[in-house]
């Protein structure tokens, strides 16, 4: 189906969020949409997905004027978009999440709707248990059930936003070839991606967007440097990466035992250095969280030590990690990091620890400017965190973390970042090594990895492997550990 | 069996209808996301009313159409104030709940000690001459049969209808429900308002069948709406496990009457109160799997008795809906 958005026009407040953006997408195609962190790309996909309204612009489909006022509409008109984080129940079963809000009599048909989903993953090479439950999905697997539902109720223009976050690398290569089977077949296909080499290998035309407007399109050949430059204004590089010298442990692990109620790891041992990067590998529940939970206190391991500065915390609680001079950064920034509601000024508060009982608050507002200034955070000291976009979240948490600290624990510290920002966010991770800090993170994206880690550890299936060494380790050797290939058992 | 004991557990069933009423009426309305904490005060208004119609009309059914209108209307005014004004659902809640209370006594004072009418029994023929089942199941009033019915009945609804899957997505994450066509809002009002609806029915089940009659600040009805409320949650907002935890807490109930004679040493009041707080540690026994330090001290345990522990917990553990009282938008 041809899509055609005509001066499409959106503010949040003072906010210009999408600039009078007009684009024309023929059916067949993959359209890959590229901009840094606050561009607008997601606003613009939500306009055409009905979640939110323009202000004012025309969408047209196959050349006829729509009108969408909800993401319900939108389906009907064939439209079906993947949010960022997939929009499930994760505590229902798939059948039942394949049958809510899909048109029918008061009973579903679940039979139906079962062997509907069959036939539809056979075409795709999916493998998931109608009976299951949503939660026990991986990301990826949710993400493969949005995409069944929606064309299950027919979609025939498909948008992702940031749909390769959190997924492993060959639910990856299975994505695109999904995606490829669908434009073959005559549907319009939507991709906004930070990643530009993804963008590259999948999409059939780019639109790069900055600021709210459209500012250039791209054909193939790509040349990434010149899609830098137009999302960005300069074009950047990637810093050389620096090993440290000598080890002077830090922190360390020994026959460590940890378990949940689906996995149990036994018997991971590492030491990590003095300004060391420990990269945590592995599919998306494959135990590397629960790890990290450890390292943080924040779960209790079953058996095994662990021992910050020689001192034995096995078993203590954070606070007594944290007094140790260990930080826990965690993924869900929204749900686990910041506070929905507060103000940054008010996060900086809560974060410093002022002196005396009454709070300073042109103290917090003054320092809160000066961090707004050091981060880059596209926003004001009085600007509630849930409006800021992914990215300057990101730089909000990280310029909340205390100076102090010698262990700092990460989950996917540039998930959802535009490239920029990663590597702004990695050379202020960098800079913190440099004076002593020790970091462990987990990452599911396997150029970083192996681009910043000094040593990977792979998780799969209940097992750890030995650290690897990251400079000698390739993409494709990583990728294939992640997968199981190769493990000893 | 002997007799009395099986003519004590169908007083049992009996007593608790009302009870299951509104546990799954306030289920209904948690489902949806909505807390409706009036249902103590709620169940005094509408039973003083439903009383006091039934009275003066000599009517049973306006009785309870007009408790019924009452809860409805209470949880409208939650609803309006939650989802609209989007204020506090606790705040008006207790509000609410104080303030029906406080008026059931004020404007029933006309009323109290009255003898008016009241549900007549119903055997079923043919089925209540079943051994021990006839006189447990079928020797009972209309309003026991309907409890029975709407048990069923909702857990079918919540469970295996199309509707009933979009209010348990509009309670779990209404993003993912509002992108799937609902219209969350409409139905928040429309499940909160029927589940009140459900809770007022369980006033004049009390003032018209249970404990007939409007005794004031001695009807002893106070209390039995907090009950309900924390029966939702032991039930885990799954209408036949709310089921029975109402039967539960009739049964305790039952006990404390029984066993009185036979322990003259402690006081009645005691054995009368009792099954509050024992329904309360119910509640702890339910949750308590979910608590950080339970599973730090299970981590500590040797690994055989934690796997048990663990899996006896998980069995009884129930969650939430995950949106339990946020409010919805979509921008
Ligand atoms: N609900 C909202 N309320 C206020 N401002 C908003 C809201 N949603 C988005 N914005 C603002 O609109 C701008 C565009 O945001 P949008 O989410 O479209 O960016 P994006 O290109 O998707 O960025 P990212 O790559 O970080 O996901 C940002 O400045 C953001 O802060
Ligand atoms: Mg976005």
């Amino acid at each position: 189906m041809k899509v055609e958005l005509q001066q499409i026009d959106k503010h949040f407040g003072s906010v210009h969020a999408n600039d009078h953006i007009t684009m024309t997408i023929p059916a067949g195609t993959i359209q890959g949409i590229l901009g840094e962190n606050g561009a607008g790309k997601s606003t613009l996909m939500k306009i055409l997905s009905g979640f939110i309204q323009a202000d004012s612009g025309v969408i047209k489909l196959d050349g006829k004027k729509v009108v969408i006022h909800t993401p319900d509409q939108a389906i009907h008109h064939g439209i079906g978009m993947l949010h960022q984080d997939p929009l499930d129940f994760p505590p229902m079963r798939v059948v039942d999440n394949l049958v809510v809000g899909s048109p029918g009599g008061l009973v579903p048909n679940k039979k139906e709707a079962i062997a509907a989903l069959k036939k539809l993953q056979e075409r795709f090479g999916f493998q998931i248990d109608p009976d299951a439950y949503v939660e026990t999905l991986t990301v990826g697997e949710r993400q493969q059930l949005e995409i069944l539902r929606l064309l299950w109720l027919g979609a025939r223009v498909l948008i992702l936003d940031e749909p390769t976050t959190g997924i492993s690398a060959s639910q990856r290569l299975k994505l695109f070839d999904t995606l490829r089977k669908l434009a073959a077949d005559g549907m319009t296909v939507i991709f906004v991606s930070h990643k530009l080499e993804e963008v590259e290998v999948l999409c059939h035309r780019i639109a790069v967007f900055q600021r709210g407007r459209m500012v250039g399109e791209a054909k193939p050949p790509y040349v990434t440097t010149k899609l830098v430059e137009m999302m960005f204004g300069k074009a950047i590089t990637l810093d050389e990466r620096a090993p440290c010298a000598t080890c002077d442990p830090v922190l360390k692990v020994e026959h460590l035992e940890v378990e949940d109620t689906r996995l149990h790891i036994c018997d991971i041992n590492l030491e990590v250095c003095r300004g060391e990067v420990i990269g945590l590998a592995g599919m998306e529940g494959s135990g590397q969280r629960m790890f990290l939970r450890t390292l943080a206190g924040l779960t209790r391991p079953v058996g095994g030590k662990v021992i910050v500065h020689d001192k034995t915390l096995t078993g203590k609680t954070y606070a007594s990690f944290r007094k140790a001079g260990v930080t826990y950064v965690p993924a869900s920034r929204l749900e686990e990091g910041l506070i929905s509601g507060l103000s940054l000024t008010e996060h900086f508060i809560l974060a410093r620890e002022q002196k005396g009982f009454i709070i300073n608050r042109d103290a917090a507002v003054k320092e809160t400017e000066e961090n707004i200034d050091q981060f880059f955070i596209r926003g004001k000291p009085e600007t509630h965190v849930e409006a800021l976009s992914g990215g300057n979240q990101q730089r909000a948490l990280l310029a909340l973390q205390r100076q102090d600290v010698d262990v700092l624990l990460i989950e996917h510290p540039t998930r959802g970042l535009d490239i920029e920002s990663s590597i702004w966010i990695w050379s202020k991770l960098k800079a913190r090594c440099q004076l002593g800090a020790t970091i462990v993170f987990i990452s599911s994206d396997l150029e970083e990895l192996l681009h910043y880690s000094d040593r990977i550890l792979v998780f799969f299936g209940g097992k750890v492997s030995e650290p690897l060494d990251a400079g000698t380790t390739t993409v494709d050797q990583l990728g294939q550990l992640i997968g199981g290939l190769g493990m000893k058992s | 069996m002997d007799n009395n004991i099986l003519v004590g557990l169908a007083g049992v069933l009996a007593a608790a209808a009302p009870v299951v009423f509104a546990a799954i009426g306030e289920t209904f309305t948690e489902r949806a996301g909505i807390i409706n904490l009036s249902v103590n005060g709620t169940i005094l208004l509408s039973a003083m009313a439903g009383f006091a119609t039934s009275l003066v009309t000599n009517n049973l059914i306006l009785g309870f159409l007009v408790g019924a209108i009452i809860g409805a209307l209470v949880a409208l005014l939650v609803a309006f104030s939650s989802i609209t004004l989007k204020q506090s659902q606790v705040a008006v809640g207790f509000v609410l709940t104080l303030m029906t209370r406080d008026l059931a006594y004020f404007l029933g004072n006309s009323f109290m000690g009255q003898a008016g009418p009241r549900i007549p029994p119903l055997n079923i023929p043919l089925l209540q001459d079943i051994p021990i089942l006839g006189t447990l199941f079928f020797k009972q009033d209309i309003i026991v049969y309907t409890s029975f019915i709407l048990i069923v009945v909702s857990q079918w609804w919540i469970f295996s209808t199309r509707q009933g899957l979009l209010l348990q997505g509009i309670g779990e994450r209404p993003a993912a429900a509002f992108v799937r066509g609902a219209n969350v809002n409409k139905l928040r009002y429309l499940y909160t308002m029927l589940g009140g609806a459900l809770v007022g029915l369980a006033g004049p089940m009390f003032s018209l069948s249970v404990k007939a009659g409007w005794k004031g600040t001695i009807s002893g009805l106070d209390g039995i709406g907090w009950i309900a409320l924390a029966i939702t949650i032991f039930g885990g907002w799954n209408p036949v496990r709310v089921a029975l935890g109402a039967y539960l807490f009739a049964l305790l109930q039952w006990l404390g009457l029984v066993l009185q004679p036979s322990l003259p040493n402690i006081p009645s009041q005691v054995l009368q109160v009792a099954p509050f707080p024992l329904m309360i540690l119910t509640l702890l026994l339910v949750n308590i799997g979910n608590a950080e330090w339970v599973e730090r001290w299970l981590a500590g345990m040797p690994a055989p008795l934690r796997r048990v522990v663990a899996k006896v917990l998980r069995a009884m553990r129930t969650s939430p809906p995950a949106s339990l009282g946020v409010p919805f938008e979509n921008e």
